[in-house]
């Protein structure tokens, strides 16, 4: 009982060192995530790849639906009001379509089922 | 049970081969039902990738408690398992990815006296996120993921430090 409660007081949870990694951590990703933020410019175009080839550049002005539809599958890209999103797809985990609408440069959604890529492009 | 084994340092202590491959059976079961689990959970966040990291819970202990090779074997047996039966080979692949990259960075940690269990735990959540992301950059070709490495860094090192919170508080625990 009492080696019991002895071994339980032997290991300390945090040390300094893990405050210092967590907020060196939260601190960088903080700055460059505020940078990035604050950077961010309206995008122009979507370009539509699937692996390292581009499949489809299109406006982001223009308010059309695209399916695009690749050996793994299917996804409906939606572009809306100057955003574009992906509506529907057939990929098993969905993470796609509930990326949340982009429109800034750089921005992207990521099917990986389905090796798609669509990003906003100046 | 033993309690008459003579009891030095924790760490220095051999355990027999039976009682390990007992340990790596019980853990890797574990861990396979805390994947699920976590599959369960719903995305709240529109960013992929974020998540919790319970199946880490597994692997902290294990490396504090069994060893490092006995944490690297619970883990690949937990994906290898819990990608055939819920996921499918990409998911596979990424898994694998992110924890090789976060037991690594996690054993190198916990040699560095420095740090306790909670920043073995952050660092290695943010490692397996690091991970997972470097594989997503080389399948897609992609480079403009900085974005998802500041979301993910955060959420991995938030996450982390729950699981290195918890890990702990088990470490200080259980007797093995």
């Amino acid at each position: 009982m009492c080696e019991q409660r002895e071994n339980v007081n032997r290991t300390r949870l945090v040390s300094r060192a893990d405050l210092i990694l967590l907020a060196v951590v939260l601190l960088l990703a903080g700055a460059a995530l505020v940078f990035y933020e604050t950077h961010k410019e309206q995008g122009k175009l979507v370009r539509i790849r699937v692996g390292s080839e581009t499949v489809e550049v299109l406006p982001l002005g223009k308010d059309r639906t695209y399916e695009v539809k690749t050996g793994e599958g299917s996804n409906t890209v939606v572009i809306k009001s100057g955003t574009v999103s992906v509506e529907s797809a057939d990929c098993p985990d969905k993470i796609c379509v509930r990326h949340k609408p982009v429109d800034s440069v750089g921005e992207t959604i990521i099917c990986l089922p389905h090796k798609l890529v669509v990003e906003v492009v100046e | 049970m033993e309690n008459k084994e003579p009891r030095k340092n924790e760490k220095e202590k051999t355990i027999p081969a039976s009682r390990m491959t007992a340990y790596i059976g019980v853990f890797t079961a574990l861990a396979l039902l805390l994947s699920y689990i976590e599959s369960l959970i719903p995305v709240f966040l529109a960013v992929p990738g974020v998540k919790l990291g319970l199946a880490n819970l597994v692997t902290i202990v294990a490396l504090f408690k069994l060893g490092v090779l006995p944490a690297a074997g619970i883990s690949l047996c937990r994906i290898l398992l819990s990608g055939i039966l819920f996921g499918n080979l990409t998911m596979i692949l990424y898994s694998l990815a992110g924890a090789t990259l976060s037991l690594l960075v996690m054993w190198a940690l916990k040699h560095c006296r420095i740090f306790f269990v909670t920043g073995v735990s952050i660092a290695g959540a943010v490692a397996h996120n690091a991970g997972q992301l470097a594989v997503a950059a080389f399948l897609l070709e992609n480079g403009s993921m900085f974005y998802y490495m500041c979301v993910l860094a955060i959420s991995g090192a938030v996450s982390g430090l729950l699981i290195g919170l918890l890990a702990g508080s088990i470490i200080r625990r259980i007797r093995i």
